[in-house]
């Protein structure tokens, strides 16, 4: 265990003692979730918890919380959550109720989720201040105006009245944090609250995160998988993985001279917008052995010459869809507008938006997942959208997808053999089942997963290894295009970085085409060429992509670009954050 | 169901758990479920060899006195229960002589009255049997036959009015019960999941023809169309009972198919398989089909139970199997007039029958259910 850093007694709020974590998986076995942490949330100050998913970082919050699922968890013995002198495991239901929401309180990941859709965001507002601060319903009511003005809720005598699916996730989110404040807590949980947000609303939410803290001097305990939001908004930092704390302490600690090879990964597994290394550095460089520094690393250079071969050129893409409205009209919603752009031969083409944007809705239109409403795709000199779908099916081959969520996009009831070899019989490749099986085991080995993987089932991978297969599918039909859809967005960070790298080895070795979506701007500037920037469903800005990092001409994208939480940036650049 | 499936395995590799197995895994941990199991697969048994001869064959042979009563009970165990006969004696709550050999006397309870009022001087002088001659005649014939045919006083679980053994007939009910269950459910589940595969997929005009369908269906009452449908196709059998009974009961499995094609279409498997180049059918049949089998297996089991009950008031209504065959609803109709003489136990067997395999069925289903689904247990 890490030595804690020493604190004076009376400033810490919270204290957190050999806190250890259990859950029952079935009648034989369980799983450790957290093994024995300690450490200490001082008053007055923002904490973050950080590590990748399965850290036990979550769990923590929810013991404190009190929150935990009786039924299958077990919080060991020895463990002790200190608050005000008291331990916080001992106390009964109606005292720990008591307690949350009104000292400590939380706010979660999804706003969609946690808020009730059939009342209005006043009604669940004034709710939690009736009860708590035992207000009277008409003092309720104003001072629910009050804190949804303070949290920043444009109108707020009209929006308490407001419903919440009437609102936008980020708005979501602050009535949320408003709810979470109501009762003037001491201490408030984050749980990734900006993890489902846009990078310009996550930016709006992390200023108000802060700025709330200090006004009402209020302990913030910070949890997240991304360091660069840490760097942003929290004064002292723990590194947690696998149920343990790797290293604590404060902020400028943990980024400038990080001690533990593992926080050191964490740091430098992300692609970062002012370096493009060849490979990025995976969490096993740092743990099997002393990493170069950074920047002796051979750098990559991107960006198109410009008598590069086209493969794919779009020409005024537009996708509209239409709802209905009264009895016969119907109302036009255009997620994609005159999109035109065009596909270098071996090259990247990153497209940034954020959500809403039709970026996801261009990807599908080029592979005919649903149809485009005006345009054209030009493939080998013949238009894709018109085509009837019995001729369509020989391009189909040629033009792949990897979808983001690696959980969904494997046939759960098909072992990794099937799905690999499935492509091969629906197009014919090869001949005979002898070679199918040969050509999917020299698949898998590509990707780097083992031989033995054919005849597991999906559901025995990891994120990381799934997304993998889905990639190992589309090289069956040994694509000239592959568009990546968000493909590394849910992976953790660590993970993600692998990916990209096996993205970029196959590019290298394939030359094949990549169209690269995704919201993280970060990723899109490490692995693209040219980057293309959507708002609304029409390209805002289409250039080389360190020309629209350096130079960005339209003022969306410097306000996508100025967002981009960007870690620690020493005390003047933290200072200035509010 | 998918060209790969048939790949040989490699040497050295261990065989992965799919989601049956892991079902499978959770549902031995479940004792009630394994017993209705255990329950279910001794009924299934019981079915097939009676089906194939094995046993209850002679169902149909009059092996008892006329509502033998069960052998724990004894002969005459009950007031209204006639005493068993010796050859000959008249036997006067029947009303009909007869003898070992089956045949009675039309004229005998005439001649009983006739006796009984005349003077106790002038008996069997002046009222002959006038059928005498004949039957001794025709009882001549059959002499042979009739005297190995003697008939048991009690049988094990009791006779029905012509002597037929209950519990026989028990048995050869559950085969009529049960095949016609579990053939209608087939039926049904497989005209449900395909109507409810391709309204749910294609959606659109599909949906709407496939929902005109199914409102037809379901605004008619239950019942009443059940025998609407038994009077238009005015043929009384087991094939008929099952087509009656899958027809109608297609409609509950539909929708919750055709919700779950619509859940599952939007899905990023099926869209990969879109990519791949997979035909619809083939998204239909060999993707989303294995994802939601796991319901159509529970609904297949619930309806079996729901049918078997279903052929039990068809055939106590009249409307069932026909005369030649014996079901429980049939038993239970014959019962109706027994169990006011007092013959409980036709009406016995036949409940408890029911009662232990839809019992044990139902469980079966919730245990089904919790091992395929464990995140909603």
């Amino acid at each position: 265990m890490i030595p804690m850093s020493p604190l004076d007694s009376d400033d810490i709020l919270v204290g957190i003692r050999d806190l250890t974590v259990s859950f029952r998986v079935d009648r034989t076995t369980t799983f450790e979730a957290v093994k024995g942490i300690s450490f200490d949330i001082p008053a007055n100050s923002t904490v973050a918890l950080v590590g990748e998913s399965g850290s036990g970082k979550s769990v923590t919050a929810l013991a404190i919380l009190g929150l935990l699922p009786k039924e299958n968890s077990k919080i060991g013995s020895g463990s002790r959550i200190l608050y005000r002198d008291r331990n916080l495991l001992e106390l009964t239901q109606g005292e720990m109720r008591k307690l949350r929401g009104c000292d400590i309180s939380m706010i979660f990941q999804e706003p969609m989720s946690s808020l009730n859709p059939v009342f209005t965001v006043g009604f669940q507002l004034t709710e939690v201040l009736t009860e708590h601060a035992g207000l009277t319903n008409r003092l309720a009511r104003a001072r629910a105006v009050e804190l949804l003005r303070e949290v920043g809720i444009p109108e707020p005598e009209a929006k308490i009245d407001a419903y919440p699916f009437q609102l936008s996730g980020g708005q979501q989110q602050r009535v949320m944090i408003a709810m979470a404040i109501a009762c003037e807590p001491k201490l408030l949980i984050a749980d990734e609250p900006t993890t489902a947000l846009d990078v310009t609303i996550q930016k709006q939410i992390l200023d108000l995160i802060a700025d709330l803290q200090k006004r009402r001097r209020m302990s913030v305990l910070f949890i997240t998988h991304d360091l660069a939001v840490v760097g942003e908004i929290a004064d002292h930092v723990i590194v947690m993985r696998d149920g343990e704390i790797r290293e604590q302490g404060p902020v400028r600690q943990i980024f400038e001279a990080p001690r533990d090879s593992y926080t050191q990964a964490l740091l430098l597994c992300r692609p970062q917008l002012a370096r493009r290394p060849k490979r990025l550095p995976v969490i096993d460089d740092f743990l099997d052995r002393a990493p170069a520094a950074a920047q002796d690393v051979p750098q990559r250079s991107r960006g198109l010459r410009g008598d590069e071969q086209i493969v794919l050129e779009a020409r005024h893409i537009g996708k509209s869809f239409w709802s209905r409205e009264g009895l016969f009209g119907q109302r036009e919603f255009k997620a994609v507008q005159d999109v035109s752009f065009k596909l270098a031969m071996g090259k990247t083409l990153g497209l940034v938006g954020e959500s809403g944007s039709g970026k996801t809705t261009v990807g599908l239109t080029l592979m005919r997942l649903h149809d485009a409403s005006s345009g054209e795709v030009l493939f080998d000199g013949k238009d894709l959208l018109s085509m009837s779908p019995r001729e369509a099916m020989q391009y189909k081959r040629r033009i792949q997808i990897v979808f983001q969520n690696p959980y969904s996009s494997l046939n759960p009831r098909f072992t990794v053999g099937q799905i690999l070899m499935e492509p091969m019989h629906i197009h014919r490749l090869g001949s005979g089942e002898q070679e199918h099986r040969d050509m999917a085991y020299a698949l898998l080995e590509k990707v780097g997963l083992p031989g033995a993987s054919f005849f597991k089932y999906p559901h025995e991978f990891s994120g990381g290894q799934r997304q993998r297969i889905a990639i190992a599918r589309c090289l069956t039909m040994k694509p000239d295009v592959l568009i990546c859809d968000e493909s590394v967005s849910a992976l953790d960070v660590s993970v993600q970085a692998q990916v990209l790298n096996l993205l970029q080895d196959l590019q290298d070795e394939l030359g094949m085409s990549y169209i690269f979506i995704s919201h993280d701007l970060a990723v899109v500037k490490y692995m693209a060429d040219q980057v293309m920037v959507m708002n609304e469903g029409k390209i805002v800005e289409i250039a080389d992509s360190d020309e629209i990092y350096l130079r960005p001409q339209h003022p969306y994208t410097k306000k996508l670009l100025s967002s981009i939480p960007r870690g620690w940036r020493g005390p003047g650049g933290n200072g200035d954050r509010l | 169901m998918i060209g790969t499936a048939t790949i040989a395995a490699g040497p050295g590799h261990t065989e992965s758990p799919g989601l049956w197995v892991l079902a499978w895994r959770r549902f031995r941990h479940d004792w009630i479920g394994l017993v209705s199991l255990y329950v279910t697969a001794f009924f299934l048994v019981l079915m097939a060899a009676s089906a194939a001869g094995l046993i209850a064959g002679d169902w149909g042979k009059e092996v008892g006195v006329s509502h033998a009563p069960p052998g724990f009970m004894g002969p005459g165990a009950t007031a209204t229960q006639p005493a068993p006969r010796s050859a000959g004696s008249p036997d006067a709550s029947r009303g009909q002589q007869k003898d070992d050999s089956g045949i009675a006397d039309p004229l005998a309870d005439v001649l009983v009255q006739i006796r009984a009022k005349a003077p106790p001087g002038s008996v069997d002088t002046d009222v002959a049997d006038p059928l005498a001659d004949v039957l001794a005649e025709i009882r001549g014939r059959s002499g042979s036959a009739a005297a190995a045919e003697a008939r048991a006083p009690t049988l094990l679980f009791g006779g029905d009015k012509w002597g037929r053994d209950v519990l026989k007939k028990a048995i050869k009910g559950t085969e009529t019960s049960m095949f016609v269950g579990l053939a209608a459910a087939v039926l049904a589940a497989l005209l449900g999941t395909v109507f409810g595969a391709l309204a749910g997929y294609y959606g659109r005009w599909v949906d709407d023809a496939f929902n005109w369908f199914y409102s037809v269906f379901t605004s008619i009452p239950y019942l009443l169309l059940i025998l609407s449908i038994a009077a238009v196709l005015n043929q009384k059998g087991t094939v008929t009972v099952i087509l009656i009974l899958g027809l109608t009961g297609w409609t509950g499995i539909f929708r919750l198919i055709r919700a779950e094609y619509m859940k599952h279409k939007v899905r990023e498997y099926v869209q990969a398989a879109d990519a791949i180049g997979a035909s619809n059918t083939r998204r239909i049949f060999v993707h989303i089909l294995p994802n939601v089998s796991h319901v159509v297996l529970v609904q297949l089991s619930l309806h079996v139970v729901l049918f078997i009950k279903s052929e039990v008031i068809l055939s106590f209504l009249g409307f069932g199997v026909g005369v030649d065959t014996v079901s429980w609803g049939s038993m239970l109709n014959e019962a109706q007039s027994e169990l006011l003489l007092g013959n409980w136990w036709q009406l016995a067997a036949a409940t408890a029958a029911m009662a232990v395999l839809v019992t044990a069925f139902g469980l079966l289903t919730d245990a089904l259910r919790d091992a395929l689904d464990p995140k909603l247990k």
